[in-house]
């Protein structure tokens, strides 16, 4: 093997064919209105404790509409549950119970 | 859609190309990649198709590869590109053709944004004048190269002595065509079929009896990136790239890739070796890789020309399975000959990549 000094990059490509979409399904069932989110950010902007952590509500929900759930644990692990991102929300989701159920059913509580 | 509406829209992609008179200016980088490809060129516009094509040894580089390199400013990219637009006046000619596409990015991006700041524009006369006693002067045409031969494809095609059509199966060969980012991507308007339809490469396939693939990354970039080449850390993303498109063309099985850019063939050439070297993967069936041709290589191999005299044994990934299909008979022995019979010395083996 040549050593070139660089190598290929795993790809990041997201194959759809292979997103399980059944943990994804149980959440929808549980929390309906997690399809209301247009991913507008007002949840990131008030958060507290994504000033100090990487958490970020919709970074989260981007990360499990593209059947990545461990990326969407690891971006809601430092969520304090204070709430802010429920009272700012403008399509009304109670989304600190939702990161409660993303937590429990992805495994993380 | 109402086929006239279609008409209509088709029309808005398409783009002017004179027929004859053209200064040429050659790419930096492409004599020494593709070392037959620009004579190639001039040999069948001038002398096959009696077209004038005028070239002065003053023309210097357009500076493209220091611009996208943040090493010098724009107005001293645009005031070389003003001086080689001034010796196109000089010289008497209005049409503009040029060998590289990186160049043809950066005289649409000049014009632009001369169209957009007069000030700038007389500014940059100003600096001409003072520092090369040259008068401005904008060309009236800007084409590309590959613009040329798509425009005399069916003279080509007249003319052909092969067809890229397999001679053992009759059936025509799988061509990826891949075009160059800075043809068309950033002023849709000067590519023939704009950014979403480019046609200059699949219309030479096409009149020429081949067939056109069409796969998931078919507009994917090649992956050279001159930030992504220059600094050696970074070409993990440029092989990333390459071996994106590679992994996506591989199941409809083509033939050869032709593409218009000189950053493009460089890279989908070479990079099959190292993909090769680090994965051990090839791509061209029975441990080969896929032969990539440069427009006027294949323009070339059509009219018959030598494959040793278009430069063919200075590709990574060697030529012969295509030559083979095609049915152009060659000679092994001169292949790394030299002009007057000059022996060029034998390439190294690779370890996985059959040559």
């Amino acid at each position: 093997m040549v050593d070139f000094g660089f190598s290929l990059s795993p790809s990041s490509r997201i194959d759809l064919d292979e997103f399980d979409r059944k943990t994804f399904d149980r959440l929808l069932a549980l929390e309906p209105d997690a399809k209301k989110c247009m991913e507008c950010g007002s949840c990131s902007a008030v958060c507290t404790a994504s000033r100090y952590t990487e958490t970020s509500v919709r970074r989260a929900l981007h990360a499990l509409r593209n059947g990545c759930g461990a990326q969407a644990v690891e971006e809601l692990k430092g969520c304090q549950f204070c709430g802010k991102c429920t009272m700012v929300c403008p399509r009304g989701i109670n989304t600190r119970h939702l990161i409660l159920s993303i937590l429990k059913i992805y495994g993380a509580l | 859609m109402i086929y006239e509406g279609k008409q209509r829209i088709w029309s808005d992609y398409q783009k002017e190309i004179p027929d004859d008179h053209y200064f040429y200016v050659r790419s930096c980088i492409r004599q020494a990649f593709f070392t037959g490809s620009e004579v190639a060129f001039l040999d069948i516009t001038r002398n096959r198709l009696g077209k004038d094509i005028f070239e002065s040894e003053h023309h210097t580089t357009c500076g493209g590869i220091a611009y996208h390199s943040d090493t010098i400013p724009h107005e001293t990219v645009m005031t070389i590109v003003a001086r080689q637009f001034a010796l196109m006046h000089k010289y008497g000619y209005e049409n503009y053709v040029c060998s590289c596409i990186t160049s043809f990015g950066v005289y649409a991006e000049t014009l632009e944004t001369w169209r957009e700041f007069p000030e700038l524009q007389a500014k940059i006369a100003e600096i001409l004048m003072k520092t090369c006693r040259l008068e401005f002067a904008k060309p009236k045409y800007i084409v590309h190269a590959s613009d040329l031969i798509f425009k005399f494809r069916y003279q080509i095609a007249a003319r052909a002595v092969h067809k890229l059509v397999n001679v053992r199966t009759g059936k025509p060969l799988k061509v990826v065509e891949h075009i160059g980012c800075h043809y068309s991507k950033m002023f849709p308007s000067k590519g023939v079929g704009g950014a979403e339809y480019p046609y200059v490469l699949a219309g030479m396939v096409e009149a020429w009896g081949g067939e056109v693939v069409d796969y998931p990354e078919r507009r994917h970039c090649c992956g050279f990136g001159f930030r992504q080449y220059f600094v050696q850390a970074n070409r993990g993303y440029s092989l990333s790239n390459t071996h994106k498109k590679f992994e996506s063309m591989e199941p409809y099985h083509p033939d050869c890739i032709v593409t218009n850019c000189p950053g493009c063939p460089y890279f989908l050439d070479r990079w099959q070796y190292v993909i090769a070297e680090q994965t051990g993967k090839t791509y061209g069936g029975d441990g080969r890789g896929i032969p990539v041709l440069t427009y006027e290589e294949m323009a070339g191999l059509v009219m018959g020309y030598d494959p040793w005299d278009l430069g063919l044994q200075t590709h990574q990934t060697p030529v012969e399975s295509l030559l083979d299909k095609m049915g152009i008979v060659y000679d092994e022995k001169s292949k790394y000959l030299g002009k007057g019979g000059k022996d060029l010395g034998q390439p190294a083996h690779p370890s996985c990549l059959k040559i």
